[in-house]
Protein backbone atom coordinates (compact mmCIF):
# COMPACT_ATOMS: atom_id res chain seq x y z
CA UNK A 1 0.00 0.00 0.00
CA UNK A 2 2.73 2.38 0.95
CA UNK A 3 4.80 1.60 -2.10
CA UNK A 4 1.82 2.46 -4.31
CA UNK A 5 1.40 5.91 -2.80
CA UNK A 6 5.12 6.46 -2.85
CA UNK A 7 5.63 5.55 -6.49
CA UNK A 8 2.69 7.77 -7.34
CA UNK A 9 4.30 10.71 -5.68
CA UNK A 10 7.58 9.86 -7.36
CA UNK A 11 6.04 9.63 -10.84
CA UNK A 12 4.14 12.88 -10.58
CA UNK A 13 6.25 16.01 -10.74
CA UNK A 14 5.68 17.54 -7.30
CA UNK A 15 5.17 21.00 -8.77
CA UNK A 16 1.98 21.96 -6.98
CA UNK A 17 3.04 20.33 -3.75
CA UNK A 18 6.43 22.04 -3.77
CA UNK A 19 4.99 25.49 -4.42
CA UNK A 20 2.40 24.93 -1.74
CA UNK A 21 5.07 23.90 0.73
CA UNK A 22 7.35 26.79 -0.19
CA UNK A 23 4.49 29.22 0.32
CA UNK A 24 3.62 27.62 3.64
CA UNK A 25 7.21 27.81 4.83
CA UNK A 26 7.56 31.46 3.85
CA UNK A 27 4.22 32.23 5.50
CA UNK A 28 5.30 30.45 8.68
CA UNK A 29 8.59 32.37 8.73
CA UNK A 30 6.86 35.70 8.11
CA UNK A 31 4.25 34.79 10.69
CA UNK A 32 6.92 34.16 13.30
CA UNK A 33 8.61 37.50 12.49
CA UNK A 34 5.32 39.36 12.86
CA UNK A 35 4.58 37.42 16.02
CA UNK A 36 7.91 38.28 17.66
CA UNK A 37 7.38 41.93 16.80
CA UNK A 38 3.84 41.86 18.17
CA UNK A 39 4.79 40.04 21.37
CA UNK A 40 7.86 42.10 22.20
CA UNK A 41 7.01 45.54 20.78
CA UNK A 42 3.42 45.96 19.71
CA UNK A 43 1.54 44.56 22.72
CA UNK A 44 1.25 47.12 25.50
CA UNK A 45 2.72 46.24 28.86
CA UNK A 46 0.47 44.73 31.48
CA UNK A 47 -0.78 47.56 33.67
CA UNK A 48 -1.31 45.44 36.78
CA UNK A 49 2.33 44.33 36.87
CA UNK A 50 5.57 46.19 37.47
CA UNK A 51 9.32 45.75 37.05
CA UNK A 52 10.65 42.36 35.98
CA UNK A 53 7.20 40.82 36.12
CA UNK A 54 5.93 43.27 33.54
CA UNK A 55 8.71 42.40 31.13
CA UNK A 56 8.46 38.69 31.88
CA UNK A 57 4.75 38.72 31.08
CA UNK A 58 5.61 39.01 27.38
CA UNK A 59 6.84 35.44 27.36
CA UNK A 60 3.18 34.52 27.81
CA UNK A 61 2.58 34.95 24.07
CA UNK A 62 5.28 32.40 23.19
CA UNK A 63 4.06 30.20 26.01
CA UNK A 64 0.56 30.18 24.61
CA UNK A 65 1.74 29.73 21.04
CA UNK A 66 3.59 26.62 22.14
CA UNK A 67 0.39 25.30 23.75
CA UNK A 68 -1.38 25.52 20.38
CA UNK A 69 1.48 23.68 18.72
CA UNK A 70 1.66 20.95 21.34
CA UNK A 71 -2.10 20.41 21.48
CA UNK A 72 -2.34 20.32 17.69
CA UNK A 73 0.52 17.81 17.57
CA UNK A 74 -0.96 15.42 20.11
CA UNK A 75 -4.47 15.66 18.66
CA UNK A 76 -3.18 14.88 15.16
CA UNK A 77 -1.20 11.98 16.62
CA UNK A 78 -4.39 10.55 18.17
CA UNK A 79 -6.20 10.76 14.84
CA UNK A 80 -3.18 9.28 13.05
CA UNK A 81 -2.83 6.37 15.45
CA UNK A 82 -6.51 5.43 15.37
CA UNK A 83 -6.60 5.62 11.58
CA UNK A 84 -3.42 3.57 11.30
CA UNK A 85 -4.84 0.83 13.52
CA UNK A 86 -7.96 0.75 11.32
CA UNK A 87 -6.47 1.11 7.84
CA UNK A 88 -2.86 -0.13 8.30
CA UNK A 89 -1.71 2.51 5.84
CA UNK A 90 1.84 3.53 6.70
CA UNK A 91 1.01 7.08 5.66
CA UNK A 92 -0.94 7.47 8.92
CA UNK A 93 1.99 6.11 10.88
CA UNK A 94 4.25 8.74 9.39
CA UNK A 95 1.68 11.40 10.25
CA UNK A 96 1.56 10.14 13.84
CA UNK A 97 5.31 10.18 14.16
CA UNK A 98 5.73 13.60 12.56
CA UNK A 99 3.03 15.18 14.70
CA UNK A 100 4.38 13.62 17.91
CA UNK A 101 7.88 14.90 17.15
CA UNK A 102 6.71 18.43 16.41
CA UNK A 103 4.23 18.37 19.30
CA UNK A 104 6.96 17.25 21.71
CA UNK A 105 9.17 20.06 20.46
CA UNK A 106 6.44 22.60 21.23
CA UNK A 107 5.77 20.86 24.53
CA UNK A 108 9.39 21.26 25.59
CA UNK A 109 9.26 24.90 24.50
CA UNK A 110 6.09 25.32 26.54
CA UNK A 111 7.69 23.94 29.71
CA UNK A 112 10.89 25.95 29.32
CA UNK A 113 8.98 29.20 28.71
CA UNK A 114 6.74 28.38 31.66
CA UNK A 115 9.68 27.74 33.99
CA UNK A 116 11.41 30.97 32.94
CA UNK A 117 8.19 32.90 33.42
CA UNK A 118 7.35 31.23 36.73
CA UNK A 119 10.60 32.35 38.35
CA UNK A 120 9.78 36.10 38.48
CA UNK A 121 6.00 35.58 38.83
CA UNK A 122 5.60 32.64 41.20
CA UNK A 123 9.08 32.97 42.70
CA UNK A 124 9.92 29.38 41.76
CA UNK A 125 10.87 27.60 38.56
CA UNK A 126 8.70 24.66 39.32
CA UNK A 127 5.60 23.69 41.22
CA UNK A 128 3.39 20.60 40.99
CA UNK A 129 0.42 22.47 39.68
CA UNK A 130 -1.94 20.12 37.76
CA UNK A 131 -1.19 21.78 34.44
CA UNK A 132 2.56 21.55 34.98
CA UNK A 133 2.29 17.94 36.08
CA UNK A 134 0.15 17.00 33.11
CA UNK A 135 2.41 18.79 30.64
CA UNK A 136 5.54 17.13 32.02
CA UNK A 137 4.08 13.62 32.08
CA UNK A 138 2.68 14.09 28.58
CA UNK A 139 6.08 15.11 27.23
CA UNK A 140 7.75 12.19 29.00
CA UNK A 141 5.22 9.78 27.51
CA UNK A 142 5.79 11.05 23.99
CA UNK A 143 9.56 10.98 24.42
CA UNK A 144 9.12 7.35 25.49
CA UNK A 145 7.09 6.82 22.29
CA UNK A 146 9.97 8.11 20.17
CA UNK A 147 12.55 6.01 22.04
CA UNK A 148 10.32 2.95 21.72
CA UNK A 149 10.01 3.34 17.95
CA UNK A 150 13.77 3.57 17.58
CA UNK A 151 14.16 0.16 19.23
CA UNK A 152 12.05 -1.75 16.69
CA UNK A 153 13.67 -2.83 13.43
CA UNK A 154 10.76 -4.21 11.43
CA UNK A 155 8.93 -1.35 9.73
CA UNK A 156 5.41 -2.81 10.12
CA UNK A 157 5.98 -3.81 13.74
CA UNK A 158 7.37 -0.37 14.50
CA UNK A 159 4.28 1.26 13.05
CA UNK A 160 1.87 -1.07 14.83
CA UNK A 161 3.48 -0.96 18.27
CA UNK A 162 4.14 2.76 18.02
CA UNK A 163 0.51 3.50 17.25
CA UNK A 164 -0.76 1.23 20.03
CA UNK A 165 1.46 3.12 22.45
CA UNK A 166 0.40 6.50 21.05
CA UNK A 167 -3.21 5.55 21.77
CA UNK A 168 -2.36 4.73 25.40
CA UNK A 169 -0.31 7.90 25.65
CA UNK A 170 -3.19 10.12 24.64
CA UNK A 171 -5.65 8.38 26.97
CA UNK A 172 -3.35 9.01 29.92
CA UNK A 173 -3.43 12.79 29.49
CA UNK A 174 -6.93 13.53 30.88
CA UNK A 175 -6.53 10.95 33.66
CA UNK A 176 -3.23 12.53 34.70
CA UNK A 177 -4.81 15.96 34.69
CA UNK A 178 -7.71 14.99 36.92
CA UNK A 179 -5.59 12.98 39.32
CA UNK A 180 -3.08 15.84 39.61
CA UNK A 181 -5.91 18.30 40.23
CA UNK A 182 -7.43 16.18 42.97
CA UNK A 183 -4.01 15.53 44.44
CA UNK A 184 -3.34 19.21 44.99
CA UNK A 185 -6.66 19.62 46.71
CA UNK A 186 -5.28 17.83 49.78
CA UNK A 187 -2.81 20.72 50.15
CA UNK A 188 -5.21 23.59 50.73
CA UNK A 189 -2.48 26.28 50.81
CA UNK A 190 -1.60 25.84 47.16
CA UNK A 191 -5.15 25.24 46.09
CA UNK A 192 -7.01 28.09 47.78
CA UNK A 193 -4.03 30.40 48.05
CA UNK A 194 -3.00 30.80 44.45
CA UNK A 195 -5.95 29.75 42.39
CA UNK A 196 -8.33 32.64 42.94
CA UNK A 197 -5.61 35.02 41.79
CA UNK A 198 -4.17 32.79 39.12
CA UNK A 199 -7.35 32.67 37.10
CA UNK A 200 -6.72 34.26 33.73
CA UNK A 201 -9.37 36.21 31.88
CA UNK A 202 -8.49 36.07 28.20
CA UNK A 203 -11.62 37.94 27.12
CA UNK A 204 -10.87 40.99 29.23
CA UNK A 205 -7.38 42.06 28.12
CA UNK A 206 -6.38 45.19 26.24
CA UNK A 207 -6.81 45.49 22.47
CA UNK A 208 -3.13 45.10 21.55
CA UNK A 209 -2.81 42.09 23.82
CA UNK A 210 -5.86 40.46 22.27
CA UNK A 211 -4.48 41.07 18.78
CA UNK A 212 -1.12 39.62 19.77
CA UNK A 213 -2.85 36.49 21.06
CA UNK A 214 -4.63 36.15 17.71
CA UNK A 215 -1.33 36.62 15.89
CA UNK A 216 0.23 33.98 18.13
CA UNK A 217 -2.57 31.55 17.33
CA UNK A 218 -2.23 32.03 13.57
CA UNK A 219 1.56 32.12 13.37
CA UNK A 220 2.12 29.11 15.62
CA UNK A 221 -0.50 27.10 13.73
CA UNK A 222 1.31 27.96 10.50
CA UNK A 223 4.65 27.03 12.05
CA UNK A 224 3.20 23.74 13.28
CA UNK A 225 1.79 22.88 9.85
CA UNK A 226 5.03 23.79 8.10
CA UNK A 227 7.22 21.77 10.47
CA UNK A 228 4.87 18.81 10.49
CA UNK A 229 4.52 18.58 6.74
CA UNK A 230 8.27 18.89 6.27
CA UNK A 231 8.92 16.11 8.77
CA UNK A 232 6.18 14.01 7.21
CA UNK A 233 7.78 14.33 3.78
CA UNK A 234 11.15 13.54 5.25
CA UNK A 235 9.83 10.35 6.87
CA UNK A 236 8.21 9.39 3.59
CA UNK A 237 11.53 9.78 1.78
CA UNK A 238 13.28 7.76 4.48
CA UNK A 239 10.83 4.91 3.98
CA UNK A 240 11.20 5.15 0.21
CA UNK A 241 14.97 5.04 0.55
CA UNK A 242 14.72 2.00 2.77
CA UNK A 243 12.49 0.25 0.23
CA UNK A 244 14.88 1.00 -2.63
CA UNK A 245 17.80 -0.24 -0.59
CA UNK A 246 15.99 -3.49 0.10
CA UNK A 247 15.19 -3.87 -3.60
CA UNK A 248 18.86 -3.49 -4.47
CA UNK A 249 20.03 -6.10 -2.00
CA UNK B 1 -3.54 -17.66 9.67
CA UNK B 2 -3.71 -21.35 8.72
CA UNK B 3 -3.86 -21.00 4.97
CA UNK B 4 -4.58 -24.68 4.48
CA UNK B 5 -2.28 -25.44 1.55
CA UNK B 6 -1.66 -29.01 2.74
CA UNK B 7 -3.38 -32.30 2.07
CA UNK B 8 -6.63 -31.63 3.87
CA UNK B 9 -7.29 -27.97 3.43
CA UNK B 10 -10.70 -28.00 5.05
CA UNK B 11 -9.70 -29.67 8.29
CA UNK B 12 -6.50 -27.71 8.69
CA UNK B 13 -8.22 -24.42 8.01
CA UNK B 14 -11.26 -25.05 10.14
CA UNK B 15 -9.93 -26.92 13.11
CA UNK B 16 -7.89 -24.22 14.87
CA UNK B 17 -10.70 -21.72 14.53
CA UNK B 18 -13.07 -24.21 16.13
CA UNK B 19 -10.70 -25.00 18.94
CA UNK B 20 -10.21 -21.33 19.63
CA UNK B 21 -13.81 -20.49 20.19
CA UNK B 22 -15.66 -23.70 21.04
CA UNK B 23 -17.00 -24.35 24.50
CA UNK B 24 -18.27 -20.91 25.40
CA UNK B 25 -17.43 -19.00 28.56
CA UNK B 26 -16.62 -22.02 30.75
CA UNK B 27 -14.06 -23.30 28.28
CA UNK B 28 -12.65 -19.80 27.93
CA UNK B 29 -12.05 -19.48 31.66
CA UNK B 30 -10.65 -22.99 31.83
CA UNK B 31 -8.10 -22.09 29.13
CA UNK B 32 -7.33 -18.82 30.87
CA UNK B 33 -6.71 -20.70 34.10
CA UNK B 34 -4.44 -23.14 32.21
CA UNK B 35 -2.16 -20.24 31.28
CA UNK B 36 -2.20 -18.91 34.83
CA UNK B 37 -1.46 -22.36 36.23
CA UNK B 38 1.45 -22.78 33.85
CA UNK B 39 2.82 -19.43 35.02
CA UNK B 40 2.39 -20.37 38.67
CA UNK B 41 4.10 -23.73 38.12
CA UNK B 42 7.04 -22.10 36.37
CA UNK B 43 7.24 -19.58 39.16
CA UNK B 44 7.19 -22.27 41.84
CA UNK B 45 10.08 -24.06 40.14
CA UNK B 46 12.27 -21.13 39.12
CA UNK B 47 11.12 -18.39 41.55
CA UNK B 48 12.18 -15.77 39.04
CA UNK B 49 9.46 -13.14 39.30
CA UNK B 50 8.45 -13.11 42.96
CA UNK B 51 12.01 -13.71 44.09
CA UNK B 52 13.37 -10.74 42.16
CA UNK B 53 10.45 -8.46 43.05
CA UNK B 54 10.49 -9.33 46.76
CA UNK B 55 14.25 -8.98 47.06
CA UNK B 56 14.17 -5.63 45.26
CA UNK B 57 11.23 -4.37 47.33
CA UNK B 58 12.77 -5.29 50.67
CA UNK B 59 16.04 -3.70 49.61
CA UNK B 60 14.22 -0.55 48.56
CA UNK B 61 12.29 -0.38 51.85
CA UNK B 62 15.57 -0.64 53.76
CA UNK B 63 17.24 2.01 51.60
CA UNK B 64 14.32 4.42 51.95
CA UNK B 65 14.12 3.67 55.66
CA UNK B 66 17.75 4.70 56.04
CA UNK B 67 17.39 7.70 53.75
CA UNK B 68 14.36 9.11 55.57
CA UNK B 69 15.52 8.14 59.05
CA UNK B 70 15.58 11.77 60.17
CA UNK B 71 12.25 12.74 58.63
CA UNK B 72 9.87 14.07 61.28
CA UNK B 73 6.66 12.38 60.18
CA UNK B 74 6.75 9.00 58.50
CA UNK B 75 3.05 8.98 57.57
CA UNK B 76 3.75 11.75 55.02
CA UNK B 77 6.49 9.76 53.30
CA UNK B 78 5.26 6.18 53.48
CA UNK B 79 2.46 6.49 50.85
CA UNK B 80 4.98 7.63 48.24
CA UNK B 81 7.45 4.90 49.22
CA UNK B 82 4.79 2.19 49.13
CA UNK B 83 3.53 3.06 45.66
CA UNK B 84 6.93 3.97 44.27
CA UNK B 85 8.34 0.59 45.25
CA UNK B 86 5.25 -1.12 43.83
CA UNK B 87 5.80 0.52 40.43
CA UNK B 88 9.55 -0.11 40.23
CA UNK B 89 9.46 -3.66 41.57
CA UNK B 90 6.55 -4.63 39.33
CA UNK B 91 8.65 -3.91 36.26
CA UNK B 92 11.03 -6.70 37.24
CA UNK B 93 8.24 -9.26 37.30
CA UNK B 94 6.56 -7.96 34.15
CA UNK B 95 9.83 -8.14 32.25
CA UNK B 96 9.99 -11.86 33.00
CA UNK B 97 6.38 -12.39 31.98
CA UNK B 98 7.12 -12.57 28.26
CA UNK B 99 10.89 -12.28 28.50
CA UNK B 100 11.12 -15.79 29.94
CA UNK B 101 9.04 -17.13 27.05
CA UNK B 102 11.42 -15.62 24.54
CA UNK B 103 14.52 -16.80 26.40
CA UNK B 104 13.20 -20.35 26.56
CA UNK B 105 11.96 -20.18 22.97
CA UNK B 106 8.42 -21.02 24.01
CA UNK B 107 6.66 -17.88 22.78
CA UNK B 108 5.68 -19.45 19.45
CA UNK B 109 4.23 -22.47 21.24
CA UNK B 110 2.26 -20.20 23.55
CA UNK B 111 0.83 -18.32 20.58
CA UNK B 112 -0.05 -21.59 18.83
CA UNK B 113 -2.09 -22.74 21.82
CA UNK B 114 -5.64 -23.37 20.61
CA UNK B 115 -7.27 -20.50 22.45
CA UNK B 116 -8.18 -16.91 21.91
CA UNK B 117 -5.23 -14.54 22.31
CA UNK B 118 -7.17 -12.65 24.94
CA UNK B 119 -7.19 -15.83 27.08
CA UNK B 120 -3.38 -15.80 26.93
CA UNK B 121 -3.43 -12.14 27.92
CA UNK B 122 -5.83 -12.56 30.84
CA UNK B 123 -4.04 -15.68 32.00
CA UNK B 124 -0.80 -13.73 32.16
CA UNK B 125 -2.60 -10.79 33.78
CA UNK B 126 -3.96 -13.02 36.53
CA UNK B 127 -0.53 -14.59 37.12
CA UNK B 128 1.22 -11.22 37.27
CA UNK B 129 -1.47 -9.94 39.59
CA UNK B 130 -0.88 -12.83 41.98
CA UNK B 131 2.90 -12.36 41.82
CA UNK B 132 2.73 -8.66 42.67
CA UNK B 133 0.13 -9.34 45.36
CA UNK B 134 2.44 -11.93 46.91
CA UNK B 135 5.27 -9.41 46.84
CA UNK B 136 3.11 -6.84 48.62
CA UNK B 137 2.17 -9.38 51.29
CA UNK B 138 5.90 -9.66 52.01
CA UNK B 139 6.55 -5.91 51.80
CA UNK B 140 3.75 -4.57 54.02
CA UNK B 141 4.89 -6.24 57.27
CA UNK B 142 8.46 -5.12 56.61
CA UNK B 143 7.24 -1.55 56.13
CA UNK B 144 5.36 -1.91 59.41
CA UNK B 145 8.61 -2.84 61.14
CA UNK B 146 10.84 -0.25 59.51
CA UNK B 147 8.50 2.77 59.40
CA UNK B 148 6.26 1.80 62.30
CA UNK B 149 3.18 2.51 60.19
CA UNK B 150 0.37 0.02 59.88
CA UNK B 151 -0.73 -0.20 56.27
CA UNK B 152 -3.13 -3.07 56.91
CA UNK B 153 -6.24 -0.95 56.72
CA UNK B 154 -9.25 -1.91 54.69
CA UNK B 155 -9.26 0.96 52.20
CA UNK B 156 -5.51 0.94 51.66
CA UNK B 157 -5.76 -2.75 50.85
CA UNK B 158 -8.70 -2.14 48.51
CA UNK B 159 -6.68 0.65 46.87
CA UNK B 160 -3.69 -1.65 46.48
CA UNK B 161 -5.94 -4.31 44.97
CA UNK B 162 -7.35 -1.90 42.38
CA UNK B 163 -3.95 -0.34 41.78
CA UNK B 164 -2.19 -3.64 41.15
CA UNK B 165 -5.04 -4.65 38.86
CA UNK B 166 -4.65 -1.55 36.70
CA UNK B 167 -0.89 -1.95 36.80
CA UNK B 168 -0.96 -5.49 35.43
CA UNK B 169 -3.61 -4.66 32.80
CA UNK B 170 -1.31 -2.11 31.21
CA UNK B 171 1.95 -3.73 32.30
CA UNK B 172 1.24 -7.14 30.76
CA UNK B 173 0.32 -5.52 27.46
CA UNK B 174 3.46 -3.37 27.45
CA UNK B 175 5.56 -6.39 28.41
CA UNK B 176 4.24 -8.08 25.29
CA UNK B 177 4.98 -4.97 23.23
CA UNK B 178 8.57 -4.62 24.44
CA UNK B 179 9.53 -8.27 24.32
CA UNK B 180 10.75 -8.15 20.74
CA UNK B 181 12.40 -4.77 21.09
CA UNK B 182 16.11 -4.12 21.45
CA UNK B 183 17.02 -3.43 25.11
CA UNK B 184 13.61 -4.63 26.29
CA UNK B 185 14.57 -4.66 29.98
CA UNK B 186 15.16 -0.93 30.03
CA UNK B 187 12.40 -0.05 27.57
CA UNK B 188 9.52 -1.42 29.66
CA UNK B 189 9.88 1.00 32.62
CA UNK B 190 10.33 3.96 30.25
CA UNK B 191 7.07 3.10 28.53
CA UNK B 192 5.15 1.98 31.58
CA UNK B 193 5.95 4.48 34.33
CA UNK B 194 4.59 7.66 32.71
CA UNK B 195 1.38 5.89 31.72
CA UNK B 196 1.06 4.73 35.35
CA UNK B 197 1.13 8.29 36.66
CA UNK B 198 -2.64 8.72 37.24
CA UNK B 199 -2.72 5.41 39.10
CA UNK B 200 0.34 6.33 41.14
CA UNK B 201 -1.06 9.72 42.13
CA UNK B 202 -4.42 8.18 43.03
CA UNK B 203 -2.76 5.47 45.12
CA UNK B 204 -0.55 7.92 46.99
CA UNK B 205 -3.46 10.29 47.55
CA UNK B 206 -5.67 7.52 48.87
CA UNK B 207 -3.00 6.05 51.17
CA UNK B 208 -2.09 9.47 52.56
CA UNK B 209 -5.73 10.29 53.37
CA UNK B 210 -6.41 6.92 54.99
CA UNK B 211 -3.25 7.22 57.11
CA UNK B 212 -4.44 10.69 58.05
CA UNK B 213 -7.51 9.06 59.61
CA UNK B 214 -10.05 10.63 57.23
CA UNK B 215 -13.60 9.49 56.61
CA UNK B 216 -14.56 7.39 53.58
CA UNK B 217 -16.24 10.39 51.97
CA UNK B 218 -12.91 12.25 51.89
CA UNK B 219 -11.07 9.71 49.77
CA UNK B 220 -13.76 7.87 47.80
CA UNK B 221 -12.85 9.90 44.70
CA UNK B 222 -9.44 8.19 44.66
CA UNK B 223 -11.07 4.77 44.65
CA UNK B 224 -13.25 6.00 41.80
CA UNK B 225 -10.15 7.16 39.92
CA UNK B 226 -8.45 3.79 40.40
CA UNK B 227 -11.57 1.92 39.26
CA UNK B 228 -11.97 4.21 36.23
CA UNK B 229 -8.34 3.70 35.28
CA UNK B 230 -8.75 -0.08 35.57
CA UNK B 231 -11.88 -0.09 33.46
CA UNK B 232 -10.55 2.15 30.66
CA UNK B 233 -7.29 0.30 30.27
CA UNK B 234 -8.90 -3.11 30.61
CA UNK B 235 -11.10 -2.35 27.61
CA UNK B 236 -8.29 -0.81 25.52
CA UNK B 237 -5.81 -3.57 26.37
CA UNK B 238 -8.40 -6.23 25.48
CA UNK B 239 -9.03 -4.49 22.17
CA UNK B 240 -5.40 -4.14 21.10
CA UNK B 241 -3.82 -7.29 22.51
CA UNK B 242 -4.98 -9.32 19.51
CA UNK B 243 -3.08 -6.98 17.20
CA UNK B 244 0.36 -7.52 18.70
CA UNK B 245 1.10 -10.87 17.10
CA UNK B 246 -1.10 -10.59 14.04
CA UNK B 247 1.89 -11.08 11.74
CA UNK B 248 3.26 -14.11 13.55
Amino acid sequence: MSSATLSQSRGRPMAFGSYFLLTLNILAMAGMAVFIWAALVYAKSATNLAGTEQMAQRIFYIHMGCIFGAMAGFLVSLIGSILYLITRNLEWDRITQASVEVGTLFGIGLTICGAIWARPTWNTYWTWDPRLTTATITILIYVAYLLFRNGIDNRRTRALFGNIYALFAFLTVPLTYYSARWFRSIHPVVWNGSNAEAQGDIGNVGATMGQTITIALISFTLLFCALMIQRWRQLRLEDRLEELREELE
Amino acid sequence: MASGNGLMPMQIADHPAQMRTEGGATAYFRKLWRITRKELQTELRAREAIGAMAAFSVLAVVIFGLAFDLAPRMDLIVPGILWGILLFAGVLGLNRSFGAEVDKGSLAALLLAPMDRSAVYFGKVLANFLFILATQIIVLPIMLVIFDINLFRLWILVGLFLGILGYVFVGTLFAALTVSVRARESMLPILLLPVMMPLFVAGVGLTALVLNGREFGDFDHWLLMLATYDLIFLVIAYMVFDLIWEDV
